[in-house]
């Protein structure tokens, strides 16, 4: 890891976005202390914790990317068991795991154990075990990876919740929609750098001016962008998947000429359609990762 | 932060977890008395239970010990729940010894049950209690810290048990419980008097017998020291490995 600076707002949900190996898991363990600081520090409540992190850690909650409750406990006993680890009384830990199994609909699988649950309701239980304490900023690394849709939905309403309370969220994904729709702000991060940060709107800065049309051709387009390029030197051409070329423009476009251009060329359009520049075309600006590359990631967990 | 209450748990957790499982007691119970078996059988001459009591009691805590604390430790570790128990706000020294107080006391409980069983077999008078009771805690703490040490060697749970036979068979060979001290190899002696486990069994001698060969006094601080030292490199092993 180097260069990794930056704030979060108290209250806020603040996203952490990166392909896998960025070192995302990586920042969370160094500011959680699983992992250690060789230099910088680490600032919490204008607290410096870098060298003593167990002082700070009862003021936070941490979610790891992979459920690490006791299989053998039911999800009665890790909640109180993890409640514990941060001194609650016995009653409080009671009354506080009552309330978070009501909340999360996991109140029939209570007394069930750990190793039962689907992987959905494990996520769920564990982000319970992580807000037990009500700490004060919760760590969430790609809370949502692996699990089904409808789960994945239900653990994003629960952190627009927990947002909604007041606690301030750190957020690691490597969904750009998910990051886009949750966070306030941002950061992008790549091979341990963080290479961009802001609010969405702030990065959606990167494209403004943009225009981008996507051409849905038939026929073999794979070596036309040198020919293009000399017919549109003003345009900037992008081979997609699924016979899909997008071109990028500055200046709005006029279709009649490209579509002319493609015809010409035995290159039947099938569909032209605008696309308004999302974060995920920042997110490819700035960092150079392809799409593609993402999502075999997302494939591959 | 009220930490005593994160102590007791992880205590109380790992005694229904782990060693208050039925196989555990089972093997409480049968290893004792595969032990007492093994020295009748292979005894030419009459054997008094008494005789055999130090050394079945010390096997008793170190097997016991040594080998649950490395496995759970390593399983815990393999299934990340080991994680959990870091980023709780304790101190690693609090939160090793509670991890390390389940196996100690399971280890007591071990030493206990060769002694009910030698009740019914033979007379149990003049033996010194409180010096049985202090090195019985002794040789389950420095057993304990050995079982610590191997976890923190090894990152599987067959390696824990590997690792913990090669430690366990030279000492059950070299501390004077098969051969006494006075009768192994000039060469195997240092090697001897460097093994916790030498001066655990030396304390039960002299306790239940009146046969021990060390100065008390000198084997009850040695084991202090061996324990020290042995958790005191844990910990420092831990913060080395575990915290990257």
């Amino acid at each position: 890891m180097e260069g990794v600076n930056f704030h979060i707002n108290q209250g806020e949900i603040f996203g952490f976005l990166g392909p896998n190996g960025a070192g995302k898991t990586t920042t969370i363990n160094m500011l959680t202390g699983l992992s250690k600081i060789t230099s910088g520090t680490v600032k919490l409540l204008g607290e410096d914790y870098s060298r003593n992190v167990k002082k700070a850690q009862a003021m936070m909650g941490i979610v790891p990317d992979e459920s690490n409750l006791y299989e053998e406990l039911d999800g009665w006993e890790n909640l109180g068991f993890c409640g514990a680890l941060y001194g609650m009384d016995k009653n409080l830990r009671e009354e506080r795991a009552s309330q978070l199994l009501h909340e999360f609909g996991l109140e029939e699988a209570a007394r069930k154990p750990f190793k039962a649950y689907s992987k959905g309701m494990k996520r769920k239980l564990t982000i319970a075990a992580g807000i037990i304490h009500q700490p004060q900023i919760l760590f969430l690394d790609e809370p949502t990876t692996g699990i089904d849709v409808a789960f994945a939905r239900q653990i994003r309403n629960l952190i627009v919740d927990l947002h909604n309370k007041g606690t301030t969220i750190f957020l690691t994904t490597h969904y750009i929609e998910e990051a886009e729709r949750l966070c306030e702000r941002l950061a992008f991060i790549v091979q341990g750098k963080i290479v961009r940060e802001g609010t969405v709107e702030e990065l959606m800065q990167e494209t403004q001016g943009e225009n981008i049309v996507n051409f849905t051709l038939g026929g073999d387009f794979s070596e036309i962008d040198e020919d293009f390029r000399s017919y549109f030197p003003a345009y900037d051409i992008k081979m997609g998947r699924d016979n899909v070329v997008s071109i990028h423009s500055q200046s709005t476009f006029t279709l009649l000429p490209l579509v002319r251009f493609f015809e010409e060329r035995d290159l039947p359009v099938y569909e032209a359609k605008i696309i308004r520049p999302s974060l995920e075309e920042v997110f490819v600006k700035v960092t150079g990762i392809e799409l593609q590359k993402m999502q075999n990631q997302r494939g591959d967990r | 932060m009220k930490t005593w209450i994160a102590f007791a748990n992880i205590l109380i957790k790992d005694m229904r977890s782990y060693y208050l499982k039925p196989p555990n007691i089972s093997w409480g119970l049968i290893f004792p008395v595969a032990w007492t078996l093994m020295f009748f059988l292979r005894s030419p001459v009459p054997v008094d239970v008494r005789d055999l009591l130090p050394g079945v009691i010390a096997l008793s805590i170190l097997f016991g010990t040594t080998s649950m604390l490395a496995v759970t430790i390593t399983f815990e570790r393999k299934s990340r729940s080991f994680e959990r128990l870091l980023l709780a706000p304790i101190s690693l020294n609090l939160l090793m010894l509670s991890k390390t107080s389940g196996a100690i006391l399971f280890g007591v409980i071990n030493a206990f049950i060769p002694i009910i069983f030698a009740s019914f077999m033979t007379g149990l008078s003049g033996i010194r209690w409180p010096m049985v009771l202090g090195s019985v805690i002794l040789i389950a703490i420095t057993s304990t810290f050995m079982g610590l040490f191997i976890a923190v060697s090894v990152s599987q749970v067959f390696e824990a048990q590997t690792f913990s036979n090669s430690f366990r068979f030279p000492i059950l060979f070299m501390c004077g419980l098969f051969i006494p001290l006075t009768d192994l190899p000039v060469f195997l002696l240092p090697v001897s008097y460097v093994l916790p486990l030498t001066y655990g069994v030396d304390i039960l001698k002299t306790a239940i017998n009146d046969n021990g060969l060390i100065s008390v006094p000198l084997s009850f601080l040695s084991l202090a020291a061996f324990s020290v030292l042995l958790f005191a490199y844990s910990i420092y092993n831990v913060n080395r490995k575990w915290i990257h």
